[in-house]
């Protein structure tokens, strides 16, 4: 204990590091499900359906899969950079996710910001610094295996993602002039407020060409289809992963759902408003939406346990129904006493609490599901459209963008001086 | 002993290491590896210093934006092992230069009382803010910021001349 106390901020670092991995550790796993599940059901199929009620143990047998195949080296490759790479694709797209908050800084654990694992006030830049190394996986990849689909499937990407980056920055730019910070908790609170007393002052209203722009390079940052061209199979086999096996293939799947996290995190921050809820602090009702919705997964849960689920499924499926009923009364209890005036003060630090992480997983998840939809719905761009569109439409609209912003940025600060 | 300098020297040294590695890889790829693991030892030194934006900067454009470019032209044109040739003889000149250099670094350092200052943590390392720097480059700074920024797209204008293919 006095340990703890002399080291408040090495053992509340540890702990929020620990719990941040196993998170989206999770998050990875079952985003691979969601993502069959979906793609599934756009094709009139069902997806993983037999490991587990609904497919849901699917992610933990692939995962076992992954570990006990043969782990092959290809005698031709570069041993150090073979190994090397996967390592560097995956811990890089780890780092960047450390200095996302995804919930208020005034929810505090011994002093110290519980929802962050780093906060430093250039957390946009340095998770684009972070990021933009994300490419030599890649690359590297391809080159060590010494073969020649690699080899195209990594010079693919690299080109594509140095194209794609230059967008990408630059779409974000014009949330900066507005934001005037860096620093991604001040750039959240500057987005509170609403227009006409009910639409939320997010960045996505002034910004919607930004944010289009960010969404589409993002996509392409992250080699998903439509962009998935490093990866092409009917060209490349598997693009630059053909030569990898067993847990390093794992790493580099990994790597790629991670990504797509990091990128649906930054989105929103910056467009979205983070944690901030869309509904005005008056709506009081809104605090019951977590606990609502949760509930409401609950009872149909419920009720498919008891009308479909047989044997063993139908005892995986309860769990996963009380799970979200005991979820559900989690986060209704706080609401509830918040609204008491006779109330503590941890009773509503942890509403706030609730309520953050509720909003920031909503929108990542609706963020994912769009990228998903993407995925289910669009065919592959050819390598000279990828280029033409990425130099010749995505880079001047988020130039014009970029221009467009300054201009009133600069007009509204000559009008209210100071 | 104290944190900040024994993760000074932990960098410095892998920036070092890595610097040697570059010169004596004779896979063109692992030079440029080794590249980069100076760039971002180099980053981390600033981070040390408290310029974060710096660090920040210096991880962008050397070790992501133009390490990335090398990486791509040497993948590009599949480079084999690189040939070893006689040293020239002009290169014991360059020893003799680097001693002196050397030479002439230690002699500050030792001499000079604003090193001794930061030696001795005489100064404190305050941190840089992006504010701060901003307001260097585009007031203080304004003309040589530009004049650099024209330098850049004559090169480029200049490389986009050489590489045309004539029509």
């Amino acid at each position: 204990m006095e340990f703890i106390s002399q080291h408040p901020v090495l053992v509340v670092s540890i702990v929020k590091i620990a719990v941040l991995l196993f998170v989206v550790m999770t998050a990875l796993a079952y985003l691979t499900w969601l993502e069959r599940k979906v793609i599934a059901h756009i094709q009139a199929r069902w997806g993983p359906y037999y490991v587990g009620a609904h497919g849901l143990l699917q992610p933990l047998a692939d995962g076992l899969k992954f570990l006990f195949k043969e782990d092959i080296t290809p005698p031709v490759s570069d041993r150090l950079v073979y190994t090397l790479a996967p390592f560097l694709a995956l811990s890089l797209a780890l780092t960047a996710i450390a200095l996302i908050p995804f919930g208020p800084p005034s929810v505090t654990l011994l002093g110290q910001p519980l929802f962050v694992v780093s906060n430093i006030n250039i957390g946009l830049i340095f998770v684009f610094a972070v990021t933009s190394l994300g490419v030599y996986g890649v690359a590297l990849a391809g080159w060590s295996s010494n073969s020649k689909y690699p080899l195209m499937g990594g010079l693919r990407s690299s080109a594509q993602m140095i194209s794609y980056e230059v967008s990408l920055t630059i779409s974000v730019v014009g949330v900066l002039l507005l934001a005037g910070t860096l620093d991604f908790n001040s750039i959240i609170e500057g987005q509170s407020g609403y227009y006409l007393h009910f639409i939320p002052r997010w960045h996505i209203v002034p910004q919607i060409v930004g944010f289009m722009c960010y969404l589409t390079a993002a996509i392409a940052e992250t080699n998903r289809i439509p962009f998935d061209l490093p990866e092409a199979e009917t060209e490349l086999v598997a693009g630059f992963h053909t030569e990898y096996s067993s847990f390093k293939f794992a790493m580099f799947f990994m790597a790629e759902y991670a990504n797509m996290i990091t990128v649906s995190c930054l989105a929103t921050i910056l467009f979205l408003g983070g944690w901030l809820s869309p509904f005005p602090d008056s709506w009081t009702w809104q605090l019951f939406i977590p606990g609502a919705g949760l509930l409401a997964l609950g009872i149909y849960c419920a009720v498919d346990t008891i009308t479909t689920m047989r044997g063993i499924a139908r005892l995986q499926f309860g769990v996963v129904t009380m799970l979200c009923l005991g979820g559900a009364a989690l986060t209704l209890a706080p609401a509830f006493a918040a609204l008491s005036s006779s109330a503590p003060a941890w009773i509503a630090t942890v509403n706030t609490g609730v309520q953050g992480i509720f909003w920031f997983t909503a929108k990542i998840t609706a963020i994912l599901f769009f990228y998903i939809w993407m995925r289910g719905t669009l065919p592959r761009f050819r390598y000279d459209q990828l280029m033409s569109f990425g130099w010749k439409l995505l880079l001047p609209v988020s130039l014009a963008n970029l221009v467009l912003t300054s201009i009133v940025v600069l007009y509204l600060m000559m009008k209210v001086p100071g | 002993m104290n944190l900040p300098l024994i993760v000074f020297f932990f960098f410095a040294l892998l920036a070092v290491a890595g610097a040697v590695m570059l010169i004596l890889a004779r896979e063109p790829v692992h030079s440029a590896l080794s590249l980069i693991l100076v760039m971002a030892a180099l980053a981390t030194l600033y981070l040390l210093l408290g310029a974060e934006f710096i660090a920040a900067v210096q991880m962008i454009v050397y070790a992501g934006a133009v390490m990335v470019l090398f990486v791509f032209v040497i993948m590009l044109l599949n480079m084999g092992l690189e040939e070893r040739t006689n040293f020239s003889k002009f290169a014991y000149l360059g020893v003799v230069g680097g001693f002196v250099l050397l030479l002439e670094i230690g002699h500050w350092l030792f001499h000079s009382p604003a090193a001794a200052a930061v030696v001795n943590g005489a100064e404190p390392v305050k941190a840089f803010s992006t504010v701060e720097l901003s307001k260097l480059l585009f007031r203080s700074y304004l003309f040589p910021f530009e004049a650099t920024s024209i330098l850049i797209l004559i090169a480029i204008l200049g490389a986009l001349a050489l590489a045309r293919k004539e029509e």
